[in-house]
């Protein structure tokens, strides 16, 4: 592989793995911080991105869109929270478990809805950066991707700075270590971890219409995303915002790289064969404590 | 009384039971317990957009035949169930059609993945199955009582016009691109197979992940080996992917013919979508609104699907698999009416014998239960403009290019077509 080429999978590569990064933060969250088995996390992105693509049909900008509805599912996702929490978290050691076999059937029944609502057919939406490309020198760069870059910047930038330098912020990142300190001082941690879970699922709303902006949907897509979402959470070092970010791009550009010169069928097993090094290395992820 | 009464009933029993002894032997006229005909077909899923406007088709034929008095005088009933385009599914769901339901007949699910698997057992319980759309899933197990409806009978001869339009270019070099999945590894397989004889090199060839993406790496690699062309062996989201991908950052001005084996090209929603940056692109069809392809039946056919479509939330066009999922009807009609039986043997027996009239055209079949006169063609796209939905309703949209026997017109080299149509 020449170095020009090597050069453009990079740039791809920090682009793709942005976009991995932004529709990867809120699960960041939810399960990196919240431990809440969010399986169906991708689901969310799929109805954020069914979203973005029904208020494109009046004439709304699929990120504004995106912009739009983060209130309306961080309101869902309080909503979700709850009800989870209520049949499931305060119930039991087991509650992982059966979280798990509650967020399957919450998938499930958002890619039923959809099928239901909009039929199998894939949808794509327009604006002005889809299916053009900026030229830097000699490379031609999807301005789709870069749109990409841009919002997972913002997401884990503005998420690292509220997380840290908040009131709420702070106690989110308490009751990822510990609910009962964090009940000793006053707060609810069943609040708390709410109103976490809202935010995790109101990122889904802009991420979702980043992966309809990035590529067409269809109501089951959420199922492919499971995997990579997971990854770059657990890589990232469960709950670090700036390690999604970081993890996103390592797994983009490993994957670009594999994909342009090796053998693209080995991007998966590249991709996942990382997450097992770095486990090996730092139990933790590259991000975490 | 009472025993009068009951030897009465027992003589009026007796009569009755020889009178249905006496019935002759199919003139089942009488039963008219429904004639169920099983299968699964994906209404989930990615294969799901081509496996809900099969099924409109279906019920389509099956509301014909009803309407006519049946098969046998019996009405058709459908035993459908939703393989979420899902191959670990379709075993299961064929034992329950055969044990559970005890369909009468079998039709197999839509596309190749779902059925392979389920070969085996259908071979095994020696059941009579209808194929609908799958490729060379027979080669190895040659079941004697399968019976695909797909107008190409093997990778290779779907690969044949294919190549044969690389020669026709003068073409050298070739870039494969396939996913790595059983169609499209068998498309791009019959590719690979024919580069020799074509005198094509390969200068790459790659297998791609089915959760890929985005493609712009792979374009990037693709265009640094300058082919003179792409055949690429891909599925709907991923067609589209890369579709944008060469749009957004080309794929050299080498590349003559673009396309080959990309599903997803066909349907409706994509094509819409997708408009201008479609043009110079060369992709299989089963269809297309071209002089060449007028069967007896098929518009009248489209033109009840599309009313049908709308309503159902499907493909509004309806020219790849739905007028094959009615034929896939016919097939199992005549058969049935012409032996006047349900018997899985007979029935066979039946469609290796006997040419079928569908509205697909009449269809004959090989040793391997696929059609002996194969009939995949190759649409080239051209003068597309964008957010169009009813210019694919037109002739000289998708211009037949391959093979002669069909062809509205002749191969435009893609790097001259696409320029061509930007003018």
């Amino acid at each position: 592989m020449s170095f020009e080429l090597l050069g453009e999978a990079i740039i791809a590569g920090v682009l793709l793995g942005c976009f991995y990064a932004a529709v990867s933060v809120g699960l960041s969250v939810a399960f990196g911080l919240l431990d809440v088995p969010q399986i169906a996390h991708p689901a969310f992105l799929v109805l954020g991105a069914y979203g973005a693509y029904y208020l494109g049909g009046f004439g709304l900008d699929p990120l504004l869109a995106g912009v739009a509805l983060t209130p309306v599912f961080f309101l869902a996702g309080l909503a979700v929270y709850r009800f989870y929490h209520a049949t499931f978290e305060s119930r039991g050691t087991d509650a992982g478990l059966r979280g798990l076999a509650f967020f399957f059937g919450v998938a499930f029944i958002v890619e039923v809805a959809l099928i239901l609502s909009f039929g199998v057919d894939q949808r794509m939406v327009e604006a002005a950066y889809i299916g053009k490309s900026v030229s830097l020198g000699d490379v031609r760069l999807p301005m789709r991707m870069l749109v990409a870059f841009g919002v997972a910047l913002v997401l884990t930038a503005g998420l690292s700075l509220y997380l840290s330098s908040t009131f709420t912020g702070r106690a989110i990142k308490a009751v990822a270590q510990d609910q009962t300190a964090l009940a000793l001082m006053g707060a609810d941690p069943v609040r708390i971890k709410q109103w976490a879970f809202g935010i995790a699922t109101g990122t889904c709303a802009l991420a979702g219409a980043l992966l309809i902006i990035v590529a067409p949907v269809e109501p089951g897509l959420g199922r492919l995303y499971i995997g990579r979402t997971f990854c770059v959470a657990v890589l990232a070092g469960l709950g670090s915002m700036p390690g999604t970010l970081a993890a996103g791009i390592i797994l983009g550009v490993a994957e670009s790289i594999v994909l342009t010169s090796f053998g693209a069928s080995w991007a998966p097993a590249v991709a996942f064969g990382l997450l097992l090094l770095v486990l090996a290395i730092r139990p933790a992820g590259l991000f975490g404590r | 009384m009472k025993l009068r009464n009951s030897i009465l009933a027992s003589a009026a029993a007796i009569v009755a039971g020889l009178s249905v002894c006496t019935i002759p032997a199919g003139t089942h006229a009488q039963d008219k317990t429904p004639i169920r005909v099983g299968l699964s077909i994906a209404q989930t899923g990615p294969l799901s957009g081509a496996g809900k406007s099969g099924l409109v088709a279906l019920q389509l034929w099956r509301d014909d035949v009803n309407a006519g008095g049946g098969l046998l005088g019996r009405p058709v009933e459908l035993v459908v169930y939703d393989d979420q385009s899902n191959p670990s599914m379709t075993p299961g769901v064929y034992s329950k059609l055969l044990d559970v339901d005890k369909v009468d007949l079998l039709v197999a699910p839509y596309a190749t993945n779902p059925t392979a698997p389920i070969m085996p057992l259908v071979k095994q319980r020696d059941r009579l199955l209808i194929g609908n759309f799958a490729l060379d899933v027979n080669a190895q197990i040659r079941h004697d009582k399968y019976f695909n409806n797909q107008p190409w009978a093997s990778a290779r001869d779907s690969a044949a016009p294919f190549l044969g339009l690389c020669r026709k270019l003068g073409a050298k070099t070739i870039a494969i691109l396939a996913a790595d999945a059983e169609f499209a590894q068998n498309l791009a397989g019959g590719v690979r197979a024919g580069l020799k004889e074509a005198g094509l090199e390969p200068v790459y060839d790659q297998n791609y992940p089915p959760n890929t993406v985005e493609f712009s790496s792979m374009i990037r690699a693709i265009r640094a080996r300058n082919p003179d062309v792409v055949f690429v062996a891909s599925y709907p989201s991923d067609s589209t992917a890369i579709i944008r991908s060469v749009n957004e950052i080309g794929i050299g001005g080498n590349v003559k013919l673009f396309g080959g084996g990309m599903v997803g090209l066909q349907y409706a929603s994509i094509m819409q979508s997708l408009g201008s940056a479609l043009n110079g692109v060369v992709n299989y069809n089963t269809w297309a609104p071209e002089k060449t392809m007028d069967f007896p039946g098929i518009r009248d056919f489209l033109a009840r699907y599309q009313a049908k479509a709308k309503q159902a939330n499907v493909d509004p066009l309806g020219f790849y698999l739905p007028p094959f999922d009615y034929a896939i009807g016919q097939i199992l009609a005549q058969a049935v009416t012409a032996t006047k039986s349900l018997d899985h043997k007979v029935l066979a027996t039946y469609l290796r014998e006997h040419e079928i009239k569908t509205i697909v055209g009449n269809i004959r079949y090989g040793p391997t239960g696929e059609w002996a006169n194969p009939r995949i063609i190759y649409v080239q796209f051209r003068d597309i403009a964008d957010k169009d939905l009813e210019q694919f309703r037109s002739a000289g949209k998708q211009v037949i290019v391959a093979p002669d026997a069909y062809k509205t017109g002749e191969i435009i080299a893609f790097d001259q077509a696409r320029l061509q149509m930007s003018r």
